[in-house]
C-alpha cells in the first residue's frame, strides 16, 4: 500500500494514499465539489479535466479542477 | 518563463509519447506538455508501470533528451509559433518550430432526467477516478451508454470491490456481432475484448438497452432502464455512463486546422491544413491505441523530415483507419436517445440551461446567445457534444482561451503563485 498523506477538506483532516487525486479525496469524505448556478450539488463527473464539475478551492486558489491535481501533504481544500 | 524547442508535442498519451520519442531520437529538441499530473493520457492513466507497452514507450522517451512537462494546459496561441500555457504555479510561453497536437478524445455525455444527480458520472470518468484513488467497495453500480469501454469500466469497478448490477450497451446485438466478427483482423484487440468479457462475466451485459432516467433524493438511488419496449428499475448508487468518444478539437480549431465531419484533416505525413502543425490519434478519427502510436511516429519522423520512415509506417495505417470506421458503425447512437431529455432536463451543466431553452433555436450560436448554453467553465465541451447529437448543431468555436485561464496568464505576466 502506498504511503498515506494528510490534507484538509473544509477543515476536516483526511488521510489518503499518495497519488490520490483531490477529486477522489473529496468523494471519500462524502462531500461534493461545488454548487451549480441554480443551487444543485455537483460532484466529480468526467474524471479527466473537461467537465469542470469537480472545481473547488485548493490552497486559496478558486476554481481548480480537482481531478487533475494530486493530494499533497497539508493541502487545504474548500468545497462548495 | 519562456522556452524554445524544435518540436512541441501537446498531449502525453500514446500518440504524443510516440511523436515525442521518435522526433527526439532523430536529434530534435522536443518538449511534451500534458495537463495531467502524469504522462500516459487517458488509456494509460495509472498504468505507466504495469502496462508493458506504456512502460517501454516511456522508457524510450526518457532515454532521449526530450523535456516532459506535466500539469500544464495550453490556453492560447499568443503569437505565431508561440503557445501560452497555464499550470498551478502560473503561466508560461513555449516557442516551437513544429507543433504536434495529440490532445486525444473525451467522452460524449448525453442528458437524461437525473443525469446531474451526485452518483452519476462518466464511464471513462469512473475509470479515471478509480485510477486516481476513488473507493467503491460495497457500492452498487450500473454501467451504461455505448462503446467498447463499458466492459473495461465494469471490470475495473468489480476489481475495486463494487457490485456491478448491469452493463447496458445501447447498440443492437446484430451490429456488435458484425463488429466482433471483423475483429479477427485485429488479433490484439480481440484478446483485449475477451479479457474484459471474462472479467465482467458476473455482470449481465445487455445490448439494445439504455438508461431512461436516474432517480433519487439528492443523490442517485436507482436507474430506470429501457429497451424501447418496456422499462424496469435497478437500484444503484453509482451510474457510470458515457456514449463513445469525441475528439478534443479545441486547440486545433484555434490554430486554424481544417475540420471535416468532426475530424481534423491531415495529409500522409499527419500535417494539418496549417503548415508545421501535425495532428495525431483520436483527432483524425477515434481508433484507439494502435492508430495513435502509428500516427504519432509518422508525425514525429515527418517533423524530423525522414520521408523514408514516414512511408514505411504508412502501410500499417490503412488497417487502423478501417478499425476506426468499424468502431463508429458498430456503436452508432440510436435515435431514441434524442428523446430522453424532458423540458426541464439540464443540457448545459455549467450554466444550468434546460432542454426546453434550446428547442427551436437555429443553431449552436443562436442557442448560445439566447440561453448561455456552452458559455460556462467547460466552454461547451459537454453540452456542445450533446447538442451536436440532439440537434445536429456544429460547435466550431475557435476563440481563446482554450481552457479557462487567469487574466494574468492571458496578459502574459510572469506569474508565480507558489
Amino acid at each position: 500500500m502506498a504511503e498515506e498523506i494528510s490534507l484538509t477538506i473544509d477543515g476536516e483532516t483526511v488521510r489518503v494514499a499518495r497519488g490520490t487525486s483531490v477529486a477522489a479525496a473529496i468523494l471519500k469524505t462524502g462531500k461534493l465539489s461545488r454548487t451549480s448556478v441554480s443551487g444543485e450539488p455537483r460532484g466529480p463527473f468526467c474524471g479527466m479535466g473537461i467537465c469542470m464539475e469537480c472545481r473547488a478551492t485548493i490552497d486559496g486558489v478558486a476554481q481548480q479542477t480537482t481531478c487533475r491535481r494530486q493530494c499533497e501533504p497539508g493541502m487545504e481544500v474548500v468545497t462548495g | 518563463m519562456t522556452a524554445q524547442f524544435d518540436v512541441v508535442v501537446v498531449g502525453a498519451g500514446p500518440g504524443g509519447l510516440a511523436a515525442a520519442t521518435v522526433s527526439a531520437e532523430a536529434g530534435l529538441r522536443v518538449c511534451v506538455v500534458d495537463d495531467n499530473p502524469a504522462a500516459g493520457g487517458q488509456i494509460w492513466r495509472g498504468q505507466t508501470e504495469s502496462n508493458g507497452r506504456a512502460r517501454s514507450w516511456l522508457a524510450r522517451l526518457q532515454a532521449t533528451q526530450a523535456t516532459v512537462w506535466n500539469g500544464l494546459r495550453v490556453v492560447d496561441l499568443a503569437a505565431e509559433k508561440r503557445l501560452r500555457l497555464e499550470g498551478a504555479s502560473g503561466g508560461c510561453d513555449l516557442l516551437f518550430d513544429k507543433l504536434i497536437v495529440a490532445t486525444g478524445a473525451r467522452e460524449r455525455f448525453l442528458p437524461f432526467p437525473g443525469w446531474t444527480l451526485p452518483g452519476v458520472m462518466g464511464a471513462g470518468g469512473a475509470q479515471a477516478l478509480l485510477k486516481a484513488g476513488l473507493k467503491v467497495q460495497g457500492r452498487r453500480a450500473v454501467v451504461a451508454g455505448s462503446g467498447p469501454l463499458l466492459l473495461a469500466v465494469a471490470a475495473s469497478l468489480r476489481t475495486h470491490g463494487a457490485q456491478v448490477a448491469a452493463v447496458c450497451e445501447q447498440a443492437p446485438l446484430r451490429r456488435l456481432v458484425r463488429f466482433g466478427a471483423g475483429l479477427w483482423r485485429h488479433a490484439g484487440k480481440l484478446a483485449e475484448g475477451v479479457q474484459y468479457q471474462l472479467q465482467s462475466r458476473f455482470a449481465p451485459y445487455r445490448t439494445n438497452c439504455w438508461v431512461a432516467r436516474a432517480e433519487g433524493a439528492g443523490k442517485l438511488e436507482r436507474v430506470v432502464l429501457t429497451n424501447g419496449r418496456r422499462q424496469w428499475t435497478v437500484a444503484c448508487d453509482l451510474l457510470a455512463c458515457g456514449f463513445n468518444l469525441v475528439p478534443n478539437l479545441e486547440l486545433p480549431l484555434l490554430l486554424g486546422c481544417r475540420v471535416e465531419e468532426g475530424l481534423i484533416q491531415v495529409d500522409a505525413r499527419q500535417q494539418s491544413s496549417c503548415e508545421n502543425v501535425f495532428c495525431v490519434g483520436e483527432l483524425t478519427g477515434v481508433g484507439g491505441l494502435d492508430k495513435a502510436l502509428l500516427e504519432g511516429q509518422i508525425a514525429g519522423w515527418a517533423a524530423a523530415r525522414d520521408a523514408q520512415r514516414v512511408q514505411a509506417l504508412q502501410r500499417g495505417l490503412k488497417k487502423q483507419k478501417q478499425f476506426a470506421r468499424r468502431l463508429e458503425e458498430a456503436f452508432a447512437l440510436r435515435p431514441e436517445l434524442r428523446l430522453l431529455p424532458e423540458a426541464d432536463t439540464l443540457v448545459c451543466r455549467c450554466e444550468d440551461v434546460p432542454y426546453v431553452a434550446l428547442c427551436g433555436r437555429s443553431g449552436w450560436r443562436d442557442a448560445k446567445l439566447r440561453s448561455r448554453v456552452g458559455m460556462g467553465a467547460c466552454q461547451g465541451r459537454v453540452c456542445g457534444a450533446a447538442a451536436e447529437f440532439l440537434f445536429g448543431w456544429q460547435k466550431r468555436d475557435r476563440r481563446p482561451p482554450v481552457f479557462p485561464a487567469t487574466v494574468a496568464t492571458m496578459a502574459g505576466e510572469e506569474n508565480n503563485r507558489n
